[in-house]
């Protein structure tokens, strides 16, 4: 495998709540340019981590440098360089797209076209929409473009697939492929297998707390069934994602 | 949890890019600004509730009639006129103060004659001498009236050889330049209660500001840009009731665009130190359903002891303490007095003191119980 150069690098990351350690001694490291995955099951730790990346909360102990800044020194420094999207959020309250972004481009200190950024993400006819009056996955959208307004160098995206149909995920999946191609590293969490396989170049299991695998979906298959795991049942060419994809056509839905 | 973390951002240097904290506060101010535009329970609160008051009392005048009638220091107070006046029962004499206290009060229309009655020399007869004010010419009239009939009264005859009449020139004192200031006090203290409460109760709880923290705008950012909108808001309220108030009522302005002016640097002062009320409900309420409770707690006693309708001196003695203690009678005080008399800031020095010394306790308080998240 070629080196690659590490824009984040976790060391041994321990979070408590009171007594209870949600992560416990994590570390990892995510490459410039990649889609990195955390997965994993619900309460493992992956917000909790990722938040801590972020510099949303504070950690117990541990090392976290993003693309060369301390996490504990220049939490400043990060946040300019990178994009946020949360597993739960909130916008604005009486504010329209537009002025919503007009908001962020003010806090982020950007200065950027707001009709472009919903184009990013096909939103650009639901401009003068409130937050509140957009579909799951039109709020998803636009919490994608939230993310992408300080042309930050990583951005990080907690399920932002979770409640999208099959087609609208298949979209997204092109938008962040296309993000992540303009240069942006993509560091994304999500509970949907075939997504991960399909989007990540390097995916780690997390379980509570610790990390239990991290390679390439590719790698983590073969090992698996190089150790001789068998499916249960034959596999049809076809399944019923497939049939959803087939009859509802390709394109956004509103 | 996260302070110390954006504690210690606020040292560090703003990075790369010149990221501009002003930017990033004008932005905000920007947003909130329009956000509470759209907001139907402020524009009710700040203008709805005081305009329909301003409109009920203004169309309503002054009420029943009663009839406040200074004695002159010195005069004779155990004569039958005297008996005869406090018998109508319109009339309420009014003793024990000095001349110049009168003189003030009679200005201002609050009281509405000064009586002066002489036992004439070498005569049993009375001289009843009356000064009437331009500040209150209606009841001024009435009280002509009674006197003329008293005057005429057969009992009394003998014994009231003559009135003598006189008219000072004073400010007509109206029902609106009482009303008005109360109400604006009172819209100033629901929007800067009521409003910031409610604001930062929500961004905290709908994780519009935890969004906000992934960003590197400060803290401070938000809550001036949050402030700027308010006041912003909140100043332009009170010049609309001003002038609602002044076009429409003849509210008095005693000189014109200066005293606007300075009745709204008075109200802003007023919405900060009420905006800490919101920010200390905010911190200690659990959820949306608890602003109001709270807020009325501190709204309503302010809203009812603070001289928003009365004039705190028609209370009973017992409760003039309290209205004494509590920030909206300092701030409709100096309103009054700029308003009406004319005062500059200097002039009203003391209120805008006591209103300074409530805003730093408030203040102090809300550092402490606010909640971030
Ligand atoms: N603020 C908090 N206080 C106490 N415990 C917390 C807090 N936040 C998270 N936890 C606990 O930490 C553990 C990890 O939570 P986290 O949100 O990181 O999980 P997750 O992997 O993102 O799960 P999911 O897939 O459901 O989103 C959970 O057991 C959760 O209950
Ligand atoms: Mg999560």
């Amino acid at each position: 495998m070629e080196t690659k150069k590490a824009i984040i690098s976790v060391k041994n990351l321990v979070k408590k709540y009171d007594d209870f350690v949600a992560v416990q001694g994590l570390s990892f490291e995510v490459y410039e340019h990649e889609i990195f995955g955390l997965l994993g099951p619900n309460g493992a730790g992956k917000t909790t981590t990722l938040e801590i990346i972020e510099t949303l909360r504070d950690k117990t102990s541990g090392e976290i440098i993003v693309d060369g800044f301390s996490v504990d020194k220049q939490p400043q420094d990060i946040k300019q360089i990178i994009g946020v999207q949360l597993q739960a959020a909130g916008y604005y309250p009486n504010l329209n797209l537009i002025e919503l972004i007009e908001l962020f481009a003010g806090l982020y200190g950007a200065n950027i076209k707001p009709m472009e950024m919903l184009e990013k993400v096909n939103l650009q006819d639901k401009a003068k929409a409130k937050y509140k009056a957009l579909s799951g996955g039109q709020k998803q959208r636009f919490s994608i473009a939230t993310t992408l307004i300080n042309q930050p160098k990583i951005i990080f995206l907690d399920e932002p697939t979770t409640g999208l149909d099959p087609q609208a995920r298949r979209n997204l999946w092109d938008l962040i492929t296309e993000i992540r191609n303009a240069g942006t590293t993509v560091v994304i969490t999500t509970h949907y297998m075939d997504e991960a396989e399909q989007l990540c170049d390097r995916v780690a299991f997390v379980e509570r707390g610790q990390i239990i695998a991290l390679d390439t979906p590719d790698n983590l298959i073969d090992k698996l069934v190089s150790s001789g795991f068998e499916r249960k049942k034959e596999v049809k060419k076809a399944n019923l994602e497939d049939v959803f994809i087939n009859l509802t056509g390709q394109e956004w839905r509103e | 949890m996260q302070k110390d973390i954006h504690e210690r951002n606020s040292n560090s240097p703003s990075g790369a890019g010149g990221y501009s904290n002003t930017t990033a506060t004008l932005a905000l101010a920007k947003a909130s600004f329009r956000s509470i535009m759209r907001s139907p329970s402020a524009v009710v609160f700040t203008l709805a509730f005081p305009l329909i008051f301003i409109l009920v009392f203004g169309f309503l005048g002054g009420g029943g009639t009663r009839i406040d009638v200074g004695i002159t220091p010195g005069s004779d107070v155990n004569n039958p006129v005297m008996g005869m006046l406090e018998k109508t029962g319109m009339i309420r004499l009014v003793k024990d103060k000095s001349k110049a206290e009168f003189d003030k009060l009679l200005e201002k229309g609050n009281v509405d004659a000064m009586i002066d009655v002489h036992r004439k020399v070498n005569s049993a007869a009375y001289s009843v001498n009356v000064v009437y004010t331009s500040a209150s010419r209606d009841k001024g009239g009435i009280l002509k009236s009674v006197l003329n009939n008293i005057f005429y009264d057969k009992t009394l005859k003998p014994t009231v050889a003559e009135i003598k009449e006189s008219t000072i020139t004073g400010r007509e004192y109206k029902t609106i330049d009482f009303i008005l200031p109360g109400q604006l006090g009172f819209s100033l203290l629901s929007t800067g209660v009521f409003g910031t409460a409610f604001v930062f109760l929500s961004l905290r709880q709908t994780l519009v500001i935890k969004r906000f923290f992934a960003t590197p705008v400060k803290r401070s950012s938000i809550v001036i840009g949050e402030g700027i909108a308010r006041i912003g808001f909140a100043l332009i309220g009170a010049l609309f009731i001003i002038l609602i108030g002044h076009f429409f009522f003849g509210f008095t302005l005693v000189h014109g665009a200066l005293t606007v002016v300075n009745m709204l640097i008075l109200a802003t002062l007023g919405v900060i130190v009420f905006m800490g009320f919101g920010f200390i409900i905010s911190g200690i309420a659990k959820n949306e359903s608890m602003v109001p409770p709270i807020s009325n707690i501190v709204t309503l006693p302010q809203f009812l002891l603070s001289g928003t309708f009365f004039s705190i001196e028609a209370f009973p003695s017992w409760l003039q303490p309290i209205s004494r203690a509590l920030p909206l009678t300092y701030l409709n005080d100096a309103m009054r007095k700029v308003a009406f008399e004319g005062l500059g800031l200097w002039d009203v020095k003391f209120q805008i003191m006591i209103l300074l010394l409530w805003g730093i306790g408030i203040y102090a308080v809300a550092v402490k119980v606010f909640k971030w998240e």
